[in-house]
């Protein structure tokens, strides 16, 4: 299934957010998007999963016009609900889609192991870690089947270590279930230890301004960061993203 | 009492071998700080009432007081003791009244509040007037209750469902309202509608705030029964208040009131095990 997004456009009333933005998905594929902030990166991905609809543009699979079911959206905020156990946090998505209770919590409960969050299935989320909680809500959208991947900023608000940790892991799990992915990050490092390819957008309204491809063998470690190819192409994403900033 | 926690403690995750394991340690059970024991939290009101209490018993008798004007409040145990038959039968007209009253409140406060949540249009068309509601002197009502409805049931349940629907009306609302609209666009992502988003987030969001409403209401609708009865009623503490006032039996008027404080105090406290049995994810989340 190949995702192609072609020329979409956006303005909020007299204010343009996305100016074009066109960009393929390869299937099995993990690709980035950086840009800076304010740039539109979320109104992007609000466009893709079918929250907000373009004044222009369309999002394609394999060329038929893509539904909401094509992506899985996973927000910035991790948005599990207290009142909620861990595992019946991770099936809302299927409930909503009418999936029975009983196969929904099947369904959710085997990816408990490979998440690292086995036995905490009926704890509720305030007895997790930040890491843990992120864990739980990229579960909740790995389980809806989606096609694609969206996750906006997911390791965003943890600490430097545990984000290192979860780059490792979620590096890992990808390789293992061989998901396709688009993730927004402010972080270059992360975008290139964790991509295929690497978008950055333009100050808002966003383009695409500068497309970079990551050609290091998977799966990667972090070893790989001390790769000169891996300097390479940080040190291009610095220049093209501060290039950006002074326009 | 003691209140143990219950909590399902969960047991530890075996990391995935990437993941540094202090990610995947088990929920430690948090130190119960905030909580004292049901004793800790009783006594101090408790000594409050009784110092009270026997500072009035000591001036009354000091000053020599009549008990018409002012009994001592080993008086009023005593004759409310002497005439517990009569204060009960009364007491039941009262807590029918307080519970017809207060369930139709919470029909209508429900049904408004979902009402005005999934309509913006009559949202600005209804809650000024809920406002406006809140405004009517009830002193001035209750007794035109009378007059429309006589002394049956109707005009008490009236009066107590308009004292106490506005605090269970407001409260829902601003809990549906305090929905993270990030929470909406999850639920549309996953192909929810309004519906899902009600049910599945405003919903349970609201019902913190529906419990605190809860309790105010419970207490107003106490009070709203008995002054419904005061103005008229053919059983009840608040019409057993009223007589009794006008043969001078003030200890019995206050035997009645102590019975009402207890009576709400009852009742408020009832609030806190449905709130456990309904939603007992709140008494975590509030720590």
């Amino acid at each position: 299934m190949k995702i192609t997004v072609d020329g979409l456009e956006l303005a909020f009333g007299d204010l343009p957010v996305l100016d074009g933005v066109s960009f393929d998905v390869a299937p099995g594929e993990f690709v980035s998007i950086l840009g800076p902030s304010g740039c539109g990166k979320s109104t992007l991905f609000g466009v893709l999963a079918g929250l907000v609809e373009p004044d222009r543009g369309r999002v394609l699979v394999d060329g038929a016009p893509a539904g909401r079911e094509t992506f899985g959206y996973m927000p910035q905020k991790d948005l599990l609900f207290p009142w909620r156990t861990v595992l019946d946090n991770t099936t809302l998505g299927l409930e909503v889609a009418g999936v029975r209770r009983r196969e929904a919590r099947d369904r959710a409960r085997e990816l408990f192991g490979p998440f690292g969050l086995a036995g905490f299935e009926r704890s509720r989320p305030a007895e997790l870690s930040g890491g843990m909680r992120q864990r739980a809500a990229l579960l909740r959208t790995v389980v809806q089947d989606r096609e694609v991947l969206l996750l906006d900023e997911p390791f965003g608000a943890l600490d430097s270590l545990t984000r290192t940790a979860m780059q490792e892991w979620l590096e890992e799990v990808r390789g293992r279930f061989g998901w396709t992915v688009l993730l927004i990050t402010h972080d270059i490092r992360e975008a290139v230890f964790l991509s295929d390819r690497v978008l950055v957008l333009s100050p808002r309204p966003a383009r695409v301004a500068r497309e970079v491809r990551v050609d290091l063998p998977r799966p990667r470690e972090v070893g790989v960061l001390t790769d000169p190819a891996f300097a390479a192409a940080e040190a291009e994403l610095l220049d093209t993203l501060r290039g950006g900033t002074r326009l | 009492m003691t209140r143990a926690d219950h909590r399902p403690v969960a047991e530890p995750a075996t990391p995935p071998p990437s993941l540094p394991g202090r990610a995947g340690r088990p929920p430690a059970r948090r130190p119960s700080r905030g909580r004292p024991s049901l004793l800790r939290r009783v006594a101090p009101p408790v000594l409050v009432v009784l110092l009270l209490l026997g500072v009035w018993q000591w001036a009354v008798t000091v000053l020599a007081v009549r008990p018409q004007v002012l009994p001592t409040p080993l008086r009023v145990v005593e004759q409310g003791w002497a005439f517990r038959d009569v204060l009960w039968a009364n007491t039941l007209p009262t807590l029918q009244v307080t519970a017809v009253g207060f369930a139709v409140s919470l029909a209508v406060g429900w049904v408004l509040a979902v009402v005005v949540d999934f309509s913006p249009w009559l949202r600005r068309a209804l809650v000024p007037l809920l406002v406006a509601s809140q405004t009517l002197p009830i002193i001035a009502i209750a007794p035109l209750m009378i007059i429309w409805f006589g002394f049956g049931l109707l005009p008490k349940v009236l009066v107590i469902a308009l004292v106490t629907f506005f605090p269970i009306a407001v409260g829902l609302i601003e809990g549906f309202s305090r929905a993270d609209p990030e929470a909406a666009n999850l639920l549309r992502s996953m192909g929810g509608g309004r519906w899902a988003e009600f049910r599945y987030v405003r919903l349970p969001g609201a019902l913190p705030s529906f419990f605190t409403a809860l309790r105010i209401a419970i207490t107003y609708a106490v009070t709203g029964a008995i002054f419904s009865e005061y103005v008229g009623a053919r059983a009840g503490l608040g019409i057993y208040m009223a007589q009794q006032k006008n043969s001078f039996r003030t200890d019995l008027v206050l035997a009645a009131v102590g019975v009402t404080a207890l009576v709400s105090v009852a009742l408020f406290g009832l609030t806190y095990l449905v709130e456990r049995v309904v939603a007992p994810w709140i008494r975590g989340a509030r720590r």
